[in-house]
């Protein structure tokens, strides 16, 4: 598996006496766009979870491009370049945009103890940029994120994701509470992610949403992986009798 | 020109600010030109830094989205820390370390509480209240003790500037103003703090340490109002325990008016200060136009509904402004 940008082994998770992950293994290609499917408590969200720092695996490990990795909180899987954007979006509705894209990795003209001025300049420009990149059509970057539709503001947590360089791009359920018009869109950033050269884990309920916009799919049921098969070599009839 | 109409539509401090330069016009009628006199603008740029402290803390820690009830009483225990070390023979520059060390203390215990065993701000402050009004009073035995005739009130209470108008506490405020909201606006230190406040899930996955910001909040918070306390202190000449009562709800009051929102994530400090002045201002000029005193509260709490119903209204204008692209 030299070509695995992630891979889990063994992954193992209790939560108060419920076994939620049972040594789950994994194998992550570099490029490809990953469809996570299962129903609720089946242990996509533990996964991820794990994966994005949120919560600590019981056992097992995980490498990131070969290497053991410890992943403790969010912050080291940013630092991992690991990023994920979940439904309940990752934005603060109360803050303008070119804030919101740089959270927690804000630019400082100078910092003492890790506090220090904001470079808004830099901010500002980079935004307009981050943005544009991910083909989102906004008026300004000083514009309140609480003033955007649903669509735009997982497209602002998108292009967030991006603008940091991040090898994995982990999308929680992100078309929940969307509009069809809008759940095309966040498809279309998904589909996009492989140009970048991103690789992409999408997580949703909806199995024509996964086979519309990724390479494989993985089904997981009872904290379990229970199928693992490229999209051209399945179907949704065979994905939903698994599970 | 409509985007800038907008911007200033989305300002939270803006009906505070709107209603400061009304009832200042209000009152200097009403009064006869008194109001805006120099005698009168010095006794009100007096008192103004002991409220406007507090409000400051209280509304940068409503912004990262808690709440602290017990600012009234810290307001009183500090300056009473001092004055019990001060008779003890403890230097002031030592007492004042101690008092604000005091405060920080408070501050770290309101916050961790909140924040470990995920209690709402709310009852934490509320307890810390009768906790530390309670210890003031124990503190000092039940009788004020004597301040020392040596006090450095040079550098806190002296009228300095021209026609000896300002307080030197006038200045510590209006620097430490300035200090805060710089921090809010302009660091990434106050990026933390809206987000913490404006939507804890995100700032937290976004790698943010909200409990950490939180903590910073709580503890920047009481020792603000602590430091404002021994201002009042020294103005006043004696250490009184009961200072400070139910100064937290209108600090609550003052930054509410001046836009921030209760349930976090908005808020300016000059929209707190706003908020102080138009008290202080209410205070003075109902006196001033021989309205029964009485009304005071009165008009406070008609300020503070009013106000929050001004800022949603023109949030919501601001919000139906559709800009093109």
């Amino acid at each position: 598996m030299e070509d695995a940008i992630i891979s889990v082994r063994n992954l193992h998770k209790w939560y108060s006496g419920v076994h939620a992950l049972k040594g789950v293994s994994l194998d992550l290609k570099r490029g490809e766009a990953l469809g996570l499917v299962g129903d609720n408590g089946a242990g996509k969200s533990t996964l991820i979870n794990i994966l994005s720092g949120v919560h600590t695996a019981d056992e097992g490990e995980i490498l990131v491009e070969g290497r053991p990795v410890r992943i403790a909180r969010p912050r080291d899987a940013m630092n991992l370049g690991i990023e994920t954007i979940y439904q309940y979006n990752s934005t603060v509705p109360t803050m303008s945009i070119a804030r919101n894209l740089f959270i927690g990795r804000e630019p400082t003209l100078f910092s003492v103890f890790g506090v220090g001025i904001l470079d808004q300049k830099q901010m500002a420009s980079e935004s307009i940029k981050a943005i544009a990149n991910v083909d989102l059509h906004l008026r300004s970057p000083d514009a309140l994120v609480g003033e955007l539709s649903g669509g735009q503001r997982q497209g602002v947590a998108i292009a967030r994701a991006m603008h940091f360089k991040s090898k994995v791009m982990i999308l929680d359920e992100p078309t929940n509470h969307l509009s069809v018009k809008e759940t095309s869109k966040v498809i279309g950033f998904v589909r996009g992610l492989k140009a970048q050269g991103v690789t992409g884990v999408f997580i949703s309920h909806n199995m024509h949403h996964v086979f519309d916009c990724c390479d494989r799919v993985v089904a997981m049921a009872r904290g379990e992986v229970v199928l693992d098969k490229r999209i051209e070599e399945t179907s949704i009839d065979e994905v939903h009798n698994v599970l | 020109m409509k985007r800038l109409f907008k911007t200033y539509l989305e300002k939270p401090e803006l009906a505070g600010l709107i209603l400061l330069v009304l009832l200042v016009v209000i009152f200097e009628i009403r009064s006869n030109g008194v109001f805006l006199n120099q005698d009168n603008l010095r006794g009100m740029l007096g008192i103004l830094p002991e409220t406007g402290l507090v409000a400051i803390g209280v509304t940068i820690l409503m912004i990262s989205g808690e709440f602290d009830l017990s600012v009234g009483s810290v307001f009183a225990l500090m300056p009473m820390c001092m004055a019990v070390l001060m008779v003890e023979g403890v230097p002031f520059p030592l007492a004042l370390l101690a008092g604000l060390v005091v405060c920080a203390v408070i501050g770290f215990i309101n916050g961790y509480v909140t924040i470990w065993f995920e209690i709402p701000s709310f009852i934490t402050t509320l307890g810390m209240l009768f906790i530390a009004r309670s210890l003031t009073i124990v503190v000092s035995g039940g009788f004020p003790p004597l301040l020392p005739a040596d006090l450095p009130n040079w550098l806190f209470t002296s009228f300095v500037g021209p026609g000896n108008m300002f307080r030197m506490s006038f200045l510590w405020f209006a620097g430490i103003a300035l200090l805060t909201s710089l921090m809010l606006s302009r660091t990434n230190f106050g990026n933390w703090i809206k987000a913490t406040g404006g939507f804890h899930p995100a700032a937290a996955s976004m790698g943010i340490p909200t409990a950490r910001v939180k903590l910073a909040c709580f503890v920047l918070c009481s020792m603000l109002s602590g430091f404002a306390g021994m201002l009042q202190v020294l103005r006043l000449g004696s250490p009184l325990p009961s200072i400070g009562e139910g100064l937290e709800l209108q600090a609550v009051a003052s930054a509410v008016i001046g836009g921030a929102s209760l349930a976090g994530g908005i808020g300016t400090v000059a929209g707190g200060i706003i908020g102080t002045i138009l008290i202080r201002i209410i205070d003075n000029g109902l006196v001033l136009s021989n309205v029964d005193a009485n009304w005071f509260k009165f008009a406070i709490g008609f300020l503070t509904i009013f106000a929050v119903v001004a800022n949603a209204w023109m949030r919501k204008r601001a919000k139906a402004i559709k800009m093109e692209g």
